[in-house]
C-alpha cells in the first residue's frame, strides 16, 4: 500500500525531535530542513512543524532560473541541484509554503526531499520517524484513518493560485475539497479576524 | 522535427555556428594551417556550438531567467557604476569560477575534485581547441632546427628550444591535464560510490556518464603518449582513433547533459549584481509580521515573473502573497488548521 505524508500543526508540541533528526538524513549532511515556527510567543504555545508540501506543480521549480530544482517521477520535488544552483533565492520567496531556505556560505538553496534515501527505499523520513505525536505522520491512508479524526486535505487555494501537493494537512471533516488561504487571520485565536494594514 | 526546434535559438544557434566556421576560415589562414586529419574534432566542435547556443537562448527565455537576464545587465550597465561593476566582477571570476571557493564552504574534498577537473578540462580546451581550429601551430625554426616557434594566428609568438623543460612541458600539457582529471574523478566516483545522500538521487546519464566520457578521453590520451614514448608508436593509429571516438562523443553531449551546467553557472554572477543593489535599496516588509524580509525590487520582479507563469497568489482585497514573508506563510498553515478546528486543541 501506498505511503503518505501527512502533516498535523495542531498536534505539535515543539519537542524539536524533527529539527534533530532532520540533521542526521543522508542527504542532508548535518543541516536540518524542516522549519519550526513558534506561532506567536508571547500568547501561545503553539508551534507547527514545516516540511516541504511537495507540489504537483512546484512553483519553486518554476520560478528557478536555472532549472536546478528537479521533480521525480514519484512527485518528490529535490533540494536544488548542487552545479546548477545560482543562489538566486526565488524559490525560497515564491514557495507559498516558505519551505526553501537559503545557505549563504555556499551560495545555495536546500529544501525538504522527504528523506529521499530513506523513502525510496521504502523506510519513513527522519522527521515522522521521531515526532511523538504524530504531527508528522508517514504511513498508509488506511492505518490514518483507522485511528486518527479529520480528513487530509492537499488542495490549497492562495488568491488566484491554486496548488495541489503530494503531502497533506489534517483539517476537520467539514473542510471543503480546497482550503482557501486566509492571511488576514491574526496569531492569537481571541482576537477575531481583522484586516492588515497593507 | 524541425517545425519543432525554437526560432530564436535555431537562429542564435545558425549565427554563432557561422560565426566559428568563418573565425576558423581565417585564423587558420584560409585553412592553410588547418589539418584536414583534425576535421572529426572540428565538425562535433561546431555541433556543439550550434547545441549549446541553441540551448542556452531557449533557456534565456524563460520567464525567471529572462528577468535575471534582463535586470543583470541593466544593473551591470549603468554608467554610474560601470567602472566599479568591472572590478567587482573581476574579482567574482578570480573567486567563485577561477578558485570556486562556494564549493570550498560544502565539502573541501568536492572542492577538490571539481577544481582538479574544472582546470583540467579548461587548460586542455584552450590548448586543444586553438589546435584543432588552426589558430596556432608549431613550426621548426628555420635559423635553428632546435627550436621550435609557436604561431598564432600565422603570426610568430614565441620559440623555444624543442629539448628543454619549457618545450617538454609545452608538449606534454594535455598529460598533466588528464592526470588533474582523472585525479578529480577518482575523488567524485569514491563520493558516488559511498554516499548515502548522492546514492539515492544519482543518475547513470546524469551523473556517471559525463564522468566515464572524462575518464575514456584522458586514458585514451594518455595511452597515446604511451604508445609514443614507450612503446615505439605500437597501435598508435588505433589509440588516435578510439581517442577521437571518445572526444567527439563527449562533444556532442556537451549541450545535452551534465556539462551544460559550465554555461549556465556563471549567471551566479550576473544574480551578485542583483543581490547588491537589493542590499541597497529599499526593503519589503511582510504585511503580517512588518519585518523586512528581502529586496522590493526581488519581490516585485517576482511577481512580473510569478504572472508571466500564470501562478498569480493574489487575493481579493489586493494582498498578494508575496507580501508576505517565508516565516509568517509557513505560521499562516497552522493558523488556518487552528481556524478550521475552532481554536486550540487538536482533532
Amino acid at each position: 500500500m501506498e505511503n503518505v505524508f501527512i502533516i498535523d500543526p495542531a498536534r505539535c508540541i515543539g519537542c524539536q525531535a524533527c529539527v534533530q533528526a532532520c540533521s542526521e538524513c543522508g542527504t542532508h549532511r548535518g543541516t536540518s530542513m524542516i522549519h519550526l515556527e513558534y506561532i506567536h510567543r508571547e500568547s501561545t504555545i503553539q508551534t507547527t512543524p514545516q516540511v516541504c508540501m511537495h507540489c504537483e506543480n512546484p512553483t519553486c521549480a518554476q520560478v528557478c532560473p536555472a532549472d536546478a530544482i528537479k521533480q521525480n517521477p514519484d512527485g518528490i520535488v529535490h533540494t536544488s541541484l548542487k552545479p546548477r544552483c545560482i543562489g538566486c533565492q526565488n524559490c525560497v520567496l515564491a514557495c507559498p509554503f516558505g519551505v526553501p531556505k537559503y545557505l549563504s556560505d555556499a551560495d545555495q538553496m536546500i529544501k525538504c526531499d522527504m528523506c529521499y534515501d530513506r523513502t525510496s527505499v521504502g523506510k519513513r523520513p527522519m522527521c515522522a520517524t521521531v515526532c511523538p505525536s504524530e504531527a508528522l505522520y508517514f504511513g498508509t491512508l488506511e492505518e490514518w484513518k483507522a485511528r486518527r479524526r479529520g480528513k487530509p486535505v492537499n488542495q490549497w487555494r492562495f488568491g488566484r493560485q491554486t496548488v495541489t501537493t503530494n503531502v497533506y494537512m489534517v483539517l476537520p471533516e467539514s473542510a471543503p475539497k480546497e482550503v482557501r488561504i486566509d492571511v488576514r487571520l491574526k496569531d492569537v485565536v481571541s482576537i477575531k479576524r481583522e484586516e492588515v494594514s497593507v | 522535427m524541425l517545425s519543432q526546434l525554437d526560432k530564436k535559438g535555431t537562429r542564435n544557434g545558425v549565427a554563432a555556428t557561422l560565426l566559428l566556421v568563418v573565425a576558423i576560415y581565417l585564423g587558420s589562414g584560409k585553412l592553410k594551417h588547418f589539418d584536414p586529419a583534425l576535421i572529426a574534432y572540428t565538425s562535433a566542435t561546431v555541433f556543439a556550438t550550434f547545441g549549446i547556443v541553441y540551448r542556452y537562448s531557449v533557456w534565456l527565455q524563460k520567464p525567471p531567467t529572462a528577468m535575471y537576464w534582463r535586470r543583470g545587465w541593466q544593473l551591470f550597465m549603468r554608467p554610474s557604476r560601470l567602472p566599479a561593476n568591472c572590478l567587482h566582477l573581476l574579482r567574482l571570476l578570480v573567486q567563485n569560477i577561477g578558485l570556486q571557493k562556494f564549493i570550498s564552504n560544502r565539502d573541501p574534498l568536492r572542492w577538490l575534485a571539481h577544481f582538479l577537473m574544472s582546470w583540467g578540462c579548461i587548460l586542455a580546451v584552450a590548448v586543444t581547441f586553438p589546435l584543432v581550429f588552426g589558430w596556432v601551430h608549431f613550426e621548426a625554426d628555420p635559423q635553428n632546427q632546435e627550436y621550435y616557434v609557436a604561431m598564432v594566428f600565422g603570426t610568430a609568438a614565441g620559440r623555444f628550444p624543442a629539448y628543454s623543460w619549457v618545450g617538454w612541458v609545452t608538449f606534454h600539457i594535455l598529460d598533466f591535464c588528464a592526470v588533474a582529471i582523472i585525479i578529480g574523478m577518482a575523488i567524485a566516483m569514491k563520493r558516488r560510490m559511498s554516499d548515502r545522500g548522492a546514492m539515492s538521487v544519482q543518475t547513470f546519464g546524469m551523473d556517471f556518464l559525463p564522468l566515464i566520457m572524462l575518464f575514456s578521453v584522458c586514458v585514451t590520451g594518455l595511452m597515446l603518449t604511451v604508445s609514443a614514448l614507450w612503446l615505439q608508436g605500437h597501435s598508435y593509429s588505433f589509440l588516435a582513433l578510439l581517442h577521437a571516438f571518445s572526444v567527439i562523443v563527449t562533444l556532442i553531449y556537451l549541450p545535452f547533459g551534465k556539462f551544460f551546467h559550465i554555461f549556465q553557472r556563471p549567471a551566479n554572477l550576473g544574480v551578485q549584481f542583483y543581490k547588491q543593489e537589493g542590499r541597497e535599496t529599499e526593503q519589503a516588509v511582510c504585511v503580517r509580521c512588518q519585518q523586512p524580509y528581502a529586496s522590493k525590487l526581488h519581490v516585485e520582479d517576482l511577481k512580473v515573473v510569478l504572472k508571466e507563469l500564470d501562478m498569480e497568489p493574489e487575493f481579493e482585497d489586493g494582498t498578494h502573497y508575496q507580501d508576505i514573508c517565508p516565516a509568517c506563510r509557513r505560521k499562516l498553515m497552522a493558523i488556518n488548521q487552528r481556524e478550521a478546528i475552532g481554536g486550540h486543541g487538536y482533532l
